[in-house]
């Protein structure tokens, strides 16, 4: 339980506000600036760069398994990214990957 | 044809944003119900869910306050959860930078993972698109999402029942993460991102405050754009 209503209430605001600034950042410093090139080159790659690290600790060692790698967990991983490739479509890839994670479950 | 204007484009970006209802609405229901029994009252669950709208963060801030952990440390590793989103506004100023301060405020607040991997594999894809028309694709990717994220934080957090751990619903988050970027891999410096990304992610996991993904990002971003300049210069070469 959190029973500090004061810590609770600085951290709500201030998390708040920490988390507008760091999402404004750069668009609301830079505006209309041109960007250098190499720059834009990078910027490019943000997203394949973040998602994948953010999701790979989760994917091979799952808080639901106390952190033991399960197999069922792993193959959905595979399924949603592989259809994810073929299908071009997100959607798919979250049906895929959910439903091979309950029939294994089914299954093992 | 779609996105020739900024009313079509916004209803593009609706519908391109509209599958990951199927994730935020158990994603929400979760935090209500986690809030609640970590016990927030309604005001206190629904003032942190419209302040920051950062499921990762919120549950990473509610955890480390469980723990009594310093109010300064949990500042410190949520907001390091969500220094990805600098990333993010980075990379979203050369499409839609130009657009009014007002919007920019606006763009900021709603930047979530899937309203941004939804509008820079758009924008990536349709290089012509008018600011106005990135700008109105944006705001239709975040109106299915971000509406739906407070309504079911408010379900969850009255309705408070747990959801049955057999639903597996903790492995909802990490597939829709994947589904995000299986699209994106369509080059091969988008490719060689992922790869280090997920290797060096892996490798980094046991430093504190996810301090592991923000590195691995970084060197994931610098690789893969190296790869690009590479092809790039052989290309050149060659031709």
């Amino acid at each position: 339980m959190i029973a500090d209503k004061t810590t609770l209430w600085t951290v709500i605001l201030l998390l708040g506000a920490g988390t507008f600034l760091i999402r404004y950042s750069f668009l609301g410093m830079l505006g209309g600036r041109k960007l250098p090139e190499w720059v834009l080159i990078h910027l490019r790659y943000v997203g394949v760069a973040v998602l994948p690290a953010l999701v790979a600790p989760l994917v091979v060692w799952p808080a639901a398994t106390q952190g033991h790698m399960d197999p069922a967990r792993l193959a959905a991983a595979l399924a949603a990214l592989a259809v994810g490739m073929w299908r071009n479509s997100a959607i798919a890839a979250i049906l895929a990957g959910m439903a091979v994670l309950y029939a294994l479950q089914a299954l093992l | 044809m779609s996105g020739s204007n900024p009313k079509s484009a916004y209803w593009a970006g609706f519908r391109n944003g509209a599958p990951f209802v199927l994730v935020v609405v158990p994603f929400a229901l979760l935090f209500g119900v986690v809030a609640t029994k970590a016990g927030l009252n309604l005001v206190e669950t629904m003032t942190m869910t419209i302040a920051v709208i950062a499921g990762a963060a919120q549950f990473t801030a509610l955890s480390l306050m469980q723990e009594h952990a310093p109010t300064f440390i949990v500042l410190a590793t949520a907001l390091a959860v969500n220094l990805r989103m600098a990333m993010y506004s980075a990379a979203l100023v050369p499409h839609v930078g130009t657009a009014p301060r007002w919007q920019r405020m606006l763009m900021a607040y709603f930047l979530v993972d899937q309203v941004f991997a939804v509008s820079i594999a758009r924008f990536d894809q349709r290089p012509d698109m008018t600011t106005a028309e990135k700008t109105a694709f944006y705001f239709g990717a975040a109106s299915p999402i971000v509406p739906l994220w407070y309504l079911f934080s408010w379900v969850g957090a009255v309705a408070g029942t747990a959801i049955p751990a057999s639903y597996s619903l903790d492995f909802a988050v990490p597939i829709t993460f994947i589904a995000l970027v299986g699209p994106m891999l369509r080059s091969l410096p988008h490719i060689v991102a992922a790869v280090v990304s997920i290797t060096a992610s892996l490798f980094l996991a046991g430093l504190p405050y996810s301090l592991g993904v923000i590195l691995a990002a970084l060197v994931a971003m610098v690789i893969g754009a190296q790869t690009d300049m590479w092809l790039a210069r052989r290309k050149g070469g060659a031709g």
